[in-house]
C-alpha cells in the first residue's frame, strides 16, 4: 500500500537527498547510506581496519612472522617454553615466548592463523555454493523436491553442527585409517564444516527465494517466456545476496571456532599442520605447570580475530536489515 | 467552539544530508460532530498531521513550529506522560490496515477491556459490559460472542470494526482515522464510512480523516483541507472545495479523478503536477521496428475465446485425498475478447480476476475448460517453440511498480532482456537503439536507461514496465491493476498513454481494475466478477446505464458519489 | 489438539528414522565390524562363524529391522574400546551430563532473557549497549577458551574452583548419581555450567532483543500506544507475549545443542559424562559408542522440539482456534 504514514516522508527524505544521481560506481558507494552507516559506528570502522590487518598478518605469515616454526634446523628443544619478554628468563628472540618445542609463539600464531582462515573461507565458500544452490531450487520449483530437501535440512539442523562434524571426522577416520587422516585432515574439516553449514544459507534463500518467486518482475520474466534456469540465476539469485551475505560473514566467525574446536579436541588440523586450535590444544597442557602463555596467547589471538569478524557481521546484519533502520 | 485547532504546524524530519519539512505551516481546524477530511497525494504530508496531533510522530521527526490546541487547550508541548493520557482518553485513533492493528495473542474482549480500565474507572464486569456494548454499536452481530474471539477469527471489514470500537473506548472528543477504508473492498469500505458518519453524529465527535481517496472525501467529509508537498493549498467546505476548487493544484487534481458518471477520451494533464511525462522524441510507428512486422496471422471471429475455464487451488495438501482442501478461484468462466477492443474485468478482492489473467499468460494451468488464442488452443500446448511464440504475442503490466521491476537490472538490460531473449533484432547496436527508442515512446526519454529502476517514483517505473511489455511487440495486451498503486494524478498519465499506444498499435487489451470508474474510462465491454465466477458482460454504457445483475447494481450503488466533484477541464467522450 | 500432536509425534518418528538409518549404516559399514570384535589370531572360519552368529550376513533391511528393534529396547552393542555393553557405558554416564546441561540451560535462560528484553525495550540506553558489546565478546570466545580462561582464572590462579570432575556424588535409586547434593559436587558445578551456558546465554539474549525490537515495529504495537495503553501494558502483555513465539522455537533448539555442546566442556573439565566418552570414541574409531550417541541425543533433541510445539501451540492462538 503507499500511503503509509511516516514512511512516505522517509522515501521523500531519500528521494531529494538521491539528486543529483552520483556518477561512478566508486562516488556512489562513498555517498550511499551504507557507507555512512558505517563510517558513523566507529567499532565497525576499527573492526574492519582490525579484520584487515589480521588476514594480512596470516596470509603474509611467511614474509612477516620473526620465525619459521616449520624449520626443522632452526628449532632447538633448548629453546622450549620460554616465557613471553616482560617475564624473568624471557629470551628476547621470542616476543611471545616458546611452545614446548622451542617453537616461536608469535609465529606460531600468524602460521596458524593462515591455517585457521584457509580452513574458515574454504569451508564458507563450499558451505555457501551448496546452500544457496539447493535453496534457489527448492525455493523456485517448491513440491516435492522442495519438501525432500528441506526435510533433510531439518533433520539435520536438530544436530549442531560441532557434532555432525565430530561424527564425519569420525566416520572418515574409520574409512581411512587413522595414518591418513593426517593427510587428509585438512579435507575432512573442510567437508565437514560445509556439510553442518549449508542448512542455514539453504533456508535463508530458499525463504527469500520464496518472496522473489511470488514478485511481479519474477512473473514478468515468466511471462516473457524465459526458462526457469535463467530466471533463478540472472533475476532471482542477485535478489536474495544480501542476507547470503551476512550469514557468510557470521558463518565465516562461525567456521573459524569450529575449526579451532575440533582441533582442540584432537580431531582437525594434527600438530604437524597446527592451527590456533592446535596451537591451544598444545598448550593446555601446561597450563598447570604455570606455562599459561602457550595456551593463552594463541586463544587471545583466537578471539580477536573471531571478535572483529562478527562486529562486521552484525553491522552488516543491521545495515542490510531496513526494518531496524 | 472547535474540539482541534491546528496553527501553522510545522514538522521536521532531519536527514542525514538536509532536514526534510513534511508539514510547512498548516492551519485547520474541526468541530465537534463533524468531519475534516485531509487530502492529498503520497508525499503531501498528510498522515504527518495526524500523527503530530496524537503525538506518535516517527524519530527522528519532531514538531519544529506552530501549535496544536484540543477544546482550546494547548497539547503538542505536553510532557510524554500528559500526552500518553491524551490518547485513548481524549483522542481516539484509527489505522490503516485493520489486519495487522489488532495484537493477535489476545482476543477482542482483553483488547477492549484493558483500554477502557486504562481510561475510566470501571470495574472488570463493567468494562465488560461496555465493551460490550461497543461492540454492538459498531455493529458486529452476536456481541457476547464474538468478543471472546481472536482478530483471525474476524474477516477485515469486521476487524476494522473492532479497531473503531477501540477507538471509543473512553468516549474520546477527537477521532483520527488514517486512510480507514484504503485497504477494505467497495462494499466494505462503504460500510464503514456509514457507521463512521453515524457514529460521529451521534456521538457528537469530531473527526479527521485522512485520506487519497476523493471519493470518501465527497462521502462523508464536512470541510476539506488539500495538501501538497508539505504545504495547505486549500481549505473550506466540500462542496464548495469539490465544486469550485479555487487553487490551480486542486483543480487538476479534481479533473483527474476518474468518474463512474462520465466517460473522458482523454484526462486533461494540468501542468501544475509533477513529472508529466515530459513528451520526448516520437517514433514513427509505421516506419519503425515497434510498429513493423505486426502482421500477425489474421482471425476471423475474436482473437482470445475463454470457455468454461476452471481453476482450483489447494489449500491444504493431505496424502488422503478426502482431507485435502480446495479453493475455487475460478468457476466455469466464459468470454470473448475481440481484436482490438479493450476488455475490462471488475470485481473485489477475491474474485478471481487476476487469476484470470494468470491463466492467459501462463502462469498458472488451469484445472479445466480452454483459452483459445486465435487458432491455437494455449492449455494443450506442449512444444517449447510454440509456447514461446505464443508468450511473444501476449504481454501483462502488473500492479505494484515496486516489485515489477529487478532492482539489480540497470533499466536498458530489463528492457533489452525479451528482445534479445527473442532474438527479435539482429545486433546489440540494434537492440540498444529499440530500447533508447522505446523509452523516448513510453515518455522517460532514452538517457533513462542508464538508471537502476530505484530511482524512479512509481508512475515513472509503470512506463519502464510498459516499455518492456512492448518489447517483443505484442498484440494482446494484459493490465492487471496497472494504476491502483499510484496517486491520482499519474493514474491518469498512464491511463492516457495506454490509450494512445492501444490506438497506434492497434493492441486488443484486457483491463482488470476494482475501480468501477477506472474501468469506465478504458473499456469497451465489461465483465462483472465475483467469489470466482463471471456474472454479467456487457457493453462500457450499458452497464452504467442499465446494469443487469443484481451484484452489478450493488456495486454501482456503493461507489461514492461524485457529482459534488468539478467539471472543468473534462471533456467528454 | 490432539490431530496436531499425533501429527507432529508421526513427524518426530519419522526424523528418528531417519537418524536410525545413518547410525545404522555407520554401525555396519563404517570398518568391519567383526575385526573389531576379534583378535589378530581368530580363524576365518570362526569370523565366519561370528558373523553368521550376529546376522551380518542377512539381507541389510532385516539387518535394520533388527538394528532398530534392539535399539528401542537400548540394546546398542558392545563398544570396541571398552569390550562392555555400550548402554551400561551409557546409563553410567547420563546423570553426569544431564545435570551440567540442565545447570548451564537455567544459567542461560535466568540470566539471558531478562538481559534481553531490556535491551529490546531500551534500546539506545548504555547498559543495552554493554549488554550487546559483552554479548559479542561471548559469542566470539569458543566455548573451550572459555573454560581454559576460567580453569586459568579460578583454578590455577586464585585456586577456589576445582579444574575437573564432579566432586563427590550421592548414589539416587538404582543408576543415578547426583553431585547437587554434595558442597564439592556444586562447587565443581560452577565453572563448567557457566563455561557451557555462557554461549547460550549471549545468543538468548541477542534472539529476545531482536523479536523485540521487530514487534515493537509492528501496527498493533503503534495501535496500542495510540490507545494510551501505559508502556507497561504495551511491553509485557503486547511486545512480549509476542516475542516469545518465535523465541519458543528457537530456545528450545539451543537447550537441544547445550546437550551436544556439552562434549566439548566435558572434554575441557574432564567431567564425566557421555559427551566426553563420546569424544574419546571419535578419537577411537568406536563405532558403536558413536552411533548410540547419535541416537540418543537425537532422541532428546526430537523430545525437545516436540515439547516446544506444543508449546507454541497453546500460545498462538492462530494454531489452536479455527476461522469461522
Amino acid at each position: 500500500m503507499p500511503y503509509v504514514s511516516n514512511e512516505e516522508a522517509k522515501a521523500a527524505v531519500q528521494e531529494r537527498a538521491g539528486e543529483p544521481a552520483a556518477q561512478g560506481r566508486l562516488s556512489r558507494i562513498l555517498d550511499s547510506d551504507m557507507f555512512h552507516s558505517f563510517l558513523r559506528s566507529k567499532v565497525t570502522v576499527v573492526a574492519a581496519i582490525g579484520t584487515f590487518i589480521l588476514f594480512l598478518l596470516a596470509f603474509l605469515a611467511p614474509w612477516v612472522a620473526p620465525h619459521n616454526p616449520f624449520d626443522l634446523a632452526s628449532i632447538s628443544i633448548l629453546d622450549a617454553r620460554v616465557p613471553p619478554v616482560w617475564m624473568e628468563y624471557a629470551d628476547p628472540r621470542f616476543i611471545l615466548g616458546t611452545d614446548d618445542q622451542g617453537r616461536d609463539l608469535l609465529s606460531g600464531i600468524f602460521y596458524g592463523m593462515r591455517i585457521s582462515l584457509i580452513v574458515g573461507f574454504c569451508s564458507v565458500i563450499a558451505a555457501a555454493v551448496l546452500g544457496i544452490s539447493l535453496g534457489l531450487i527448492a525455493g523456485y520449483t517448491g513440491g516435492r523436491t522442495d519438501a525432500i530437501i528441506m526435510r533433510i535440512a531439518d533433520v539435520q539442523l536438530t544436530f549442531p553442527a560441532i557434532l555432525i562434524a565430530l561424527l564425519i571426522d569420525g566416520v572418515a577416520a574409520g574409512v581411512f585409517g587413522s595414518i591418513d587422516r593426517e593427510v587428509f585432515a585438512f579435507y575432512i574439516l573442510i567437508v565437514s564444516l560445509a556439510l553442518s553449514f549449508w542448512v542455514q544459507y539453504a533456508r535463508t534463500v530458499r525463504g527469500s527465494t520464496m518472496v522473489e518467486k511470488n514478485k511481479e518482475y519474477v512473473q514478468a520474466a515468466r511471462v516473457i517466456g524465459i526458462p526457469a534456469i535463467i530466471i533463478m540465476i540472472r533475476h532471482i539469485l542477485p535478489n536474495v545476496m544480501g542476507p547470503v551475505m551476512v550469514i557468510a560473514t557470521i558463518n565465516l566467525a562461525l567456521a573459524i571456532v569450529t575449526e579451532a574446536t575440533l582441533s582442540f579436541l584432537g580431531v582437525g588440523m594434527p600438530p604437524t599442520q597446527p592451527s590456533l586450535g592446535t596451537l591451544i590444544a598444545i598448550g593446555n597442557d601446561f597450563l598447570y605447570s604455570g606455562e599459561w602463555w602457550i595456551a593463552i596467547f594463541p586463544g587471545l589471538a583466537l578471539a580477536l580475530l573471531v571478535l572483529n569478524v562478527n562486529l562486521l557481521g552484525d553491522w552488516l546484519r543491521d545495515a542490510l536489515n531496513p526494518k531496524l533502520r | 467552539m472547535n474540539v482541534l485547532d491546528i496553527k501553522d504546524l510545522k514538522v521536521e524530519f532531519p536527514g542525514r544530508k538536509s532536514v526534510f519539512v513534511a508539514v510547512n505551516g498548516v492551519d485547520m481546524s474541526v468541530e465537534a460532530g463533524k468531519i475534516l477530511g485531509v487530502v492529498g497525494e503520497s508525499g503531501a504530508g498528510k498522515s504527518t498531521v495526524g500523527n503530530a496531533v496524537i503525538g506518535l510522530l516517527q524519530e527522528p521527526g519532531h514538531i519544529a513550529g506552530g501549535e496544536i490546541f484540543l477544546h482550546g487547550k494547548r497539547i503538542d508541548q505536553l510532557p510524554y506522560k500528559e500526552k500518553r493520557l491524551l490518547r485513548g482518553r481524549k483522542i481516539g485513533m484509527i489505522f490503516q490496515d485493520p489486519l495487522t492493528s489488532l495484537d493477535p495473542l489476545q482476543t477482542v474482549e482483553s483488547q477492549l477491556v484493558e483500554t477502557i480500565r486504562t481510561h475510566l474507572p470501571l470495574s472488570g464486569k463493567d468494562a465488560q459490559k461496555r465493551a460490550i456494548e461497543l461492540i454492538d454499536a459498531v455493529g458486529i452481530p452476536n456481541p457476547e460472542e464474538r468478543i471472546k474471539q481472536y482478530p483471525h477469527q474476524f474477516s477485515g471489514g469486521m476487524r476494522q470494526r473492532v479497531v473503531i470500537a477501540l477507538a471509543l473506548c473512553a468516549e474520546p472528543e477527537l477521532v483520527i482515522a488514517d486512510e480507514p477504508t484504503t485497504a477494505l473492498d467497495v462494499s466494505i469500505q462503504a460500510q464503514i464510512l456509514e457507521l463512521m458518519k453515524k457514529l460521529c453524529a451521534e456521538r457528537n465527535v469530531a473527526m479527521l480523516v485522512i485520506t487519497h481517496d476523493m471519493g470518501v472525501i465527497a462521502d462523508i467529509t464536512d470541510h476539506v483541507a488539500v495538501m501538497y508537498h508539505g504545504d495547505l493549498v486549500e481549505f473550506g467546505e466540500t462542496t464548495q472545495v469539490l465544486g469550485a476548487p479555487k487553487h490551480p493544484y486542486t483543480q487538476s487534481l479534481i479533473s483527474a479523478v476518474p468518474r463512474p458518471d462520465i466517460r473522458v477520451e482523454r484526462f486533461p494533464v494540468v501542468n501544475y503536477i509533477e513529472e508529466a511525462g515530459t513528451p520526448q522524441k516520437q517514433i514513427d510507428i509505421s516506419t519503425h521496428w515497434l510498429g513493423k512486422s505486426r502482421d500477425y496471422e489474421k482471425v476471423t471471429g475474436p482473437l482470445v475465446q475463454i470457455k468454461d475455464l476452471d481453476m482450483r487451488f489447494e489449500t491444504r495438501g493431505s496424502i488422503f485425498p478426502s482431507r485435502r482442501k480446495y479453493f475455487q478461484a475460478v468457476k466455469k468462466v466464459s468470454f470473448d475478447i475481440q481484436e482490438g477492443e479493450t476488455f475490462g474485468l471488475v470485481g473485489e478482492s477475491g474474485s478471481g480476476k487476476s487469476t484470470i489473467a494468470r491463466l492467459i499468460t501462463g502462469l498458472y494451468h488451469p484445472t479445466g475448460g480452454s483459452i483459445l488464442f486465435g487458432k491455437t488452443e494455449l492449455t494443450s500446448l506442449k512444444n517449447r517453440k510454440d509456447v514461446l511464440t505464443m508468450r511473444r504475442q501476449m504481454q501483462m503490466i502488473f500492479q505494484d511498480p515496486y516489485s515489477s521491476l529487478n532492482a539489480r537490472l540497470r533499466v536498458r538490460d530489463i528492457i533489452a532482456e525479451p528482445i534479445k531473449f527473442h532474438r527479435l533484432a539482429s545486433s546489440n547496436s540494434e537492440v540498444r537503439q529499440i530500447v533508447d527508442d522505446l523509452l523516448d515512446h513510453v515518455g522517460l526519454g532514452a538517457a533513462a536507461g542508464q538508471k537502476f529502476p530505484h530511482e524512479f517514483s512509481g508512475g515513472q517505473r509503470q512506463r519502464i514496465s510498459i516499455a518492456r511489455a512492448l518489447a517483443t511487440r505484442p498484440r494482446f495486451l494484459i493490465c492487471d491493476e496497472p494504476t491502483s498503486a499510484l496517486d491520482v494524478s499519474i493514474q491518469a498519465q498512464i491511463l492516457n498513454l495506454l490509450k494512445d499506444l492501444q490506438e497506434e498499435l492497434g493492441l486488443t487489451m484486457l483491463f482488470i481494475s476494482h475501480d468501477l470508474a477506472v474501468i469506465r474510462q478504458m473499456c469497451n465491454r465489461i465483465g462483472v466478477m465475483r467469489h470466482g465466477e463471471l456474472c454479467e458482460v456487457s457493453d462500457c454504457d450499458q452497464l452504467f446505464e442499465a446494469p443487469q445483475h443484481p451484484y452489478t447494481r450493488e456495486l454501482l450503488e456503493l461507489m461514492p458519489s461524485m457529482e459534488l466533484l468539478s467539471r472543468a477541464n473534462l471533456e467528454s467522450a | 489438539m490432539i490431530g496436531f500432536a499425533t501429527r507432529r509425534l508421526l513427524q518426530a518418528m519419522v526424523v528418528m528414522l531417519v537418524v536410525a538409518l545413518l547410525a545404522f549404516t555407520m554401525f555396519r559399514f563404517v570398518g568391519d565390524p567383526i575385526n573389531q570384535m576379534v583378535g589378530i589370531e581368530t580363524s576365518i572360519e570362526e569370523r565366519e562363524a561370528l558373523r553368521e552368529r550376529l546376522g551380518l550376513n542377512d539381507p541389510i533391511p532385516v539387518q535394520f529391522a533388527r538394528f532398530v528393534t534392539q535399539a528401542a529396547q537400548f540394546d546398542f552393542g558392545t563398544s570396541y574400546q571398552f569390550r562392555q555393553p555400550v548402554s551400561e557405558l551409557f546409563a553410567k554416564r547420563i546423570p553426569a551430563t544431564l545435570e551440567l546441561s540442565f545447570t548451564s540451560a537455567l544459567f542461560a535462560l535466568v540470566v539471558g532473557i531478562p538481559m534481553g528484553i531490556y535491551a529490546g525495550l531500551n534500546r539506545e540506553s548504555a547498559i543495552s549497549k554493554l549488554f550487546l558489546s559483552v554479548s559479542l565478546v561471548g559469542i566470539s570466545l569458543p566455548t573451550f577458551f572459555i573454560g581454559i580462561l576460567l580453569i586459568f582464572l579460578f583454578s590455577v590462579t586464585l585456586q577456589w574452583l576445582p579444574s575437573f570432575g564432579r566432586g563427590e556424588v550421592v548414589q539416587v535409586g538404582s543408576w543415578w548419581t547426583t553431585g547437587f547434593l554434595t558442597a564439592s559436587g556444586l562447587k565443581a558445578l560452577i565453572l563448567p555450567s557457566i563455561t557451557l551456558g555462557l554461549y547460550q546465554m549471549t545468543l538468548i539474549m541477542r534472539l529476545i532483543r531482536a523479536e523485540m525490537l521487530e514487534v515493537i515495529r509492528t501496527d498493533y504495537i503503534k495501535f496500542a500506544r495510540a490507545r494510551g495503553l501505559p508502556d507497561r501494558l504495551v511491553h509485557f502483555r503486547h511486545a512480549l507475549k509476542n516475542t516469545l513465539v518465535p523465541v519458543i522455537t528457537i530456545t528450545g533448539l539451543q537447550l537441544g545443542a547445550i546437550i551436544a555442546f556439552a562434549t566439548i566442556t566435558e572434554t575441557v573439565f574432564q567431567w564425566p559424562g557421555m559427551g566426553l566418552m563420546f569424544l574419546q570414541a571419535v578419537q577411537n574409531v568406536d563405532i558403536p559408542i558413536m552411533s548410540a550417541y547419535l541416537l540418543l541425543t537425537a532422541f532428546l533433541f526430537v523430545a525437545i522440539n516436540f515439547i516446544v510445539d506444543i508449546l507454541y501451540f497453546l500460545i498462538d492462538p492462530r494454531l489452536r482456534v479455527g476461522r469461522p
